[in-house]
């Protein structure tokens, strides 16, 4: 095998691109390991970790490292890609120079929803851009400094304006699914959220139900922390209350601040439209519970979720978790060890785990026997194109190793990679598969006692 | 809930992946072609952004750079119009000394020490200069700007453009023609005798000629020549046809004796009137500084060795970087090796949306960006990027009428990575020279990278 270590300066891509050029190459013939990837320290730490000697490199370069029989082939192979994802800037600047601002973009005039998702030291400037020019911005982006949110969700108040994020993973407006978005069916419900996988969780089983929504807005993770102060939160509720098409309203957060979820509760009580609370760590019980007083409260029978179970043996419980919300509902649920890989710590210059599964398949394989796996799947639009496909052979080869794998799969049947061909692939490679990630926690936690 | 739409269109930066799931929903979008800020800008871009002064700051400087109107309001001699003393010369671009001073710089200012009678020869001229013994100074710190190495003596004549909305004043020499020429760093006998010529002659005929038409708006004469196919900096044609044509009668009247070589002599040089559009641009861009927290760009000049900027909040102060040697068409057997690095306070212009800026209003000359006229669109169309506003004045009739990007915001060139578009002639390297060609040259990142982190740091 022969190595090829080389830092490119003046290429930029997005994280997701280089993923999908990393992974073209490592499914050449004869390629170990390629890493294609902007030379953040976790990506420079990544490469050294798969025995690389790495010089030093700057983020705003691209760093390739390359492990093949023949290199010169690979090398080929890389340009050809790199070729590919340049080629398409060249064409979009022919038909005019394409806007290099949001503040440049909207002064086109058609836009009336910016999707911030440059790296997160970056994503202030389009922001602010998004709220100079009066324009809803919804900031994908995680890793943004608490006190540009802050600033940000301040001017959008004095504006009249709604900031989504940052860290914001979901939101359906309009019928527009943003970011990580499961396809839903039109409906009374609208959900304001501070957590992107907890309102997927919820608006994915209302699915399963037959009930649909009206508008997603995610407000952020940190909306309803003490800095933040619920800022969006308030803001958002109050938008859906003069909503027509919103019959009621679900607020779903992380464990809240306290005095802010006092204050979001004040606000709460004063809308027109009612209101289930979600907000994890108080009172209100988890996910799956909530979604069922939605359904109460809409005269709708709460079904059985749908799930594929195995027996689980006996074990401790580790959850590998992509989504943040869904880690934080199954530690509160069971005991064990619990890792968000999409963590702002694992996302830098890195595309989020439900793109990119390497880093959990990795903890996976690490797994003592006798342990059990509690890992969630998430689906819909930007998400992972076919996730059993690379989960499959790494859930059989954990099985063969006696650890268990149970799968909190959140999704609809209306989404691109479909709910049941996904569960039954899971399910077949030998995981235990729940539509709630609150029963995956139990089944899991039920061995574990 | 109007805030949010029924019909989304998408503005979406950053991740592909998530504007293909948009166009995989059939969601219309406008995706932004982001690419990461100049190195070394992260942190003063979110300082500078997050100023609670900058956007009303670049607000009313761009307003006051917009709505400036520059008029020819006189020509005088530099001794009179900026109280130059003997033994002081001004010259382009930030403060030089003559060590540092490059080929063509040191030539101008050898032929001005001569034209003053301050030396003889070259030999003692040089040694004056070397000595320290004459004092350097750039013309910029005297409301002045200069083409090319812009060396301004005593003795030299300067066309004066007042603003009449702000009530600025602004000078610039008079143009010698092209070829050997002092600004290109010449200074043979034929540069001095036309120089002296330029006192005696050219500089009183067009006062008292001026005196007859009274101010002449340059604001309307620029306006009609970029529409007439001149971008005011490397091509001037059109506005030297069209100033003449106003200055023709008054100049018979004024001057019976001298009118008909006058004329002539601005006849015959297409660049007759960059000189009166610099001093408008110096006008216009001077009635923006001054703003605190402002992170427009109020001048751009080069002295041949450095490549330096001003911003509005940021006073006197200049931000540099090396020039950079132009690319572009070479006269007869020059080529590449005979250039000098980039020269002049004719940036100006640029700075106040004309020259590269306005690149699309200039089609026949687009030989200098490249070759094909949808270059210079594209040269235009970039500058809309890191400019604050759009002419309403200066108009491109290929762009359906549309003002010239106007307004160099250091935060937004910072961010896009997209440097000024600079138009320019090239100078001989060797003192003596004179003008071995015309082209492009890209602006050093560095400068605006140094005016951005002293504007967010620098108390």
């Amino acid at each position: 095998m022969n190595s090829l270590v080389k830092v490119v300066q003046g290429v930029y891509h997005d994280s997701v691109s280089l993923m999908r050029v990393s992974q073209a190459l490592s499914a050449l013939q004869g390629v170990e390991v390629a890493v294609v990837a902007m030379a953040t320290p976790l990506n420079l730490d990544l490469a050294r970790d798969l025995g690389f000697e790495i010089p030093p490199a700057e983020p705003s370069e691209l760093l390739v490292a390359l492990r093949a029989e023949d290199v010169t082939a690979a090398t080929g192979e890389l340009e050809r890609l790199l070729g590919e994802l340049s080629s398409r800037s060249v064409a979009t600047e022919s038909a005019g120079f394409p806007p290099r601002t949001t503040r440049s973009a909207a002064r086109l005039g058609e836009g009336n929803l910016v999707l911030v998702s440059v790296p997160g030291e970056h994503a202030f400037g389009e922001a602010l851009d998004a709220v100079e020019a009066g324009l809803p911005v919804m900031i994908f982006s995680d890793n943004v400094p608490v006190e540009q949110e802050v600033l940000l969700k301040r001017l959008a108040e004095e504006r009249g304006g709604l900031v989504m994020g940052p860290d914001c993973g979901t939101a359906v407006i309009g019928g527009a699914g943003l970011g990580f978005a499961n396809v839903l069916r039109p409906g009374p419900v609208g959900v304001v959220a501070a957590s992107g996988t907890g309102a997927q969780q919820v608006t994915s089983l209302l699915d399963l139900a037959g009930v649909g929504v009206s508008q997603v807005l995610g407000v952020g993770s940190r909306d309803l922390s003490e800095q933040v102060g619920g800022v969006s939160a308030m803001r958002a509720l109050r938008l859906l209350d003069e909503d027509p098409a919103t019959e009621l309203i679900v607020l779903i957060s992380k464990p809240p601040a306290p005095e802010v979820a006092g204050a979001v509760r004040e606000v709460v009580d004063k809308l027109r439209t009612p209101v289930v609370t979600a907000l994890l760590g108080t009172s209100d019980g988890d996910l799956t519970s909530a979604t069922a007083q939605v359904l109460d409260r809409l005269g709708r029978p709460v079904p059985d979720w749908l799930s594929w179970s195995r027996p689980v043996a006996k074990g401790s419980v580790r959850g590998l978790y992509s989504g943040g919300t869904l880690c934080t509902e199954a530690s509160l649920i069971t005991p064990g060890g619990f890792v968000d890989y999409g963590d702002d710590v694992f996302t830098r210059g890195r595309a989020h785990p439900m793109i990119d599964a390497t880093l959990r398949l990795e903890a996976l394989a690490k797994l003592e026997p006798g342990e059990v796996a509690l890992m969630d799947v998430v689906l819909g639009h930007g998400a992972d194109p076919d996730p059993a496909l690379r989960l499959a052979p790494a859930i059989e080869a954990a099985t063969r190793g006696d650890v268990q794998v149970v799968i909190a799969l959140v999704g609809t049947e209306g989404d691109p990679q479909g709910l049941r061909r996904q569960a039954e692939a899971l399910h077949q490679a030998g995981a235990s598969v729940f539509t709630s990630n609150a029963q995956a926690a139990r089944h899991a936690a039920g061995s574990a006692r | 809930m109007t805030l949010l739409p029924a019909d989304p269109h998408v503005i979406t930066v950053g991740a592909d992946l998530l504007g293909e799931a948009l166009d995989a929903q059939a969601v219309p979008r406008t995706p932004v072609e982001w690419r990461p800020p100049l190195r070394g800008t992260a942190a003063a871009l979110a300082r500078v952004l997050a100023d609670p002064r900058r956007s009303a700051a670049n607000e009313l400087a761009v307003g006051r750079l917009l709505s400036a109107r520059p008029q020819l309001v006189g020509v005088r001699p530099a001794a009179d119009a900026l109280g130059l003393e003997r033994g002081t010369f001004l010259h382009a671009g930030p403060p030089i000394t003559w060590e540092r001073a490059s080929g063509p710089m040191r030539g101008a200012l050898i032929g001005a020490v001569l034209l003053e009678d301050m030396a003889a020869t070259e030999e003692e001229a040089r040694r004056l200069l070397a000595g320290g013994r004459v004092r350097l100074d750039p013309c910029h710190h005297h409301g002045a700007v200069g083409p090319m190495a812009g060396v301004v003596s005593p003795s030299m004549w300067m066309f004066e453009v007042r603003d009449a909305e702000h009530g600025g004043t602004a000078y610039c020499s008079l143009n010698e023609g092209l070829g050997k020429v002092l600004r290109y760093g010449a200074y043979g006998p034929e540069v001095l005798e036309r120089l002296r010529w330029m006192g005696s002659v050219l500089g009183p005929s067009l006062r008292d000629a001026l005196r007859v038409t009274g101010p002449i708006d340059l604001r309307g004469l620029i306006a009609q020549a970029l529409q007439m196919g001149d971008e005011l900096h490397n091509r001037n044609r059109a506005a030297t046809s069209l100033f003449l044509r106003e200055l023709a009668p008054a100049l018979v009247e004024a001057a019976p004796a001298h009118a008909a070589q006058v004329l002539r002599f601005a006849g015959g040089n297409d660049h007759f009137f960059l000189n009166p559009a610099m001093a408008a641009a110096k006008v216009s861009t001077d009635a923006a500084r001054g703003v605190p927290g402002s992170s427009l760009v109020v001048a751009m000049a080069r002295n041949g060795t450095d490549f330096g900027v001003q911003l509005s909040g940021l006073g006197d102060r200049w931000f540099t970087g090396p020039a950079g040697v132009p690319d572009g068409l070479y006269l007869g057997a020059y080529g590449p090796a005979d250039a000098n690095p980039d020269i002049g306070d004719s940036t100006i212009t640029e700075t106040s949306g004309l020259g590269g800026f306005a690149m699309a209003a200039a089609p026949a000359i687009v030989k200098f960006v490249g070759g094909e006229v949808g270059d210079a669109i594209t040269a235009t169309r970039s500058m809309y990027e890191i400019t604050l506003a759009e002419h309403p004045a200066y108009q491109i009739p290929g762009l359906g009428f549309r003002g010239t990007p106007v307004g160099i915001d250091v935060a937004l060139v910072a961010r896009t990575g997209l440097l000024p578009v600079v138009n320019t002639g090239i100078a001989g390297r060797v003192a003596g020279t004179g003008q071995v060609g015309a082209g492009l040259v890209s602006p050093p990142a560095e400068a605006f990278i140094a005016a951005l982190n002293a504007l967010a740091f620098d108390k």
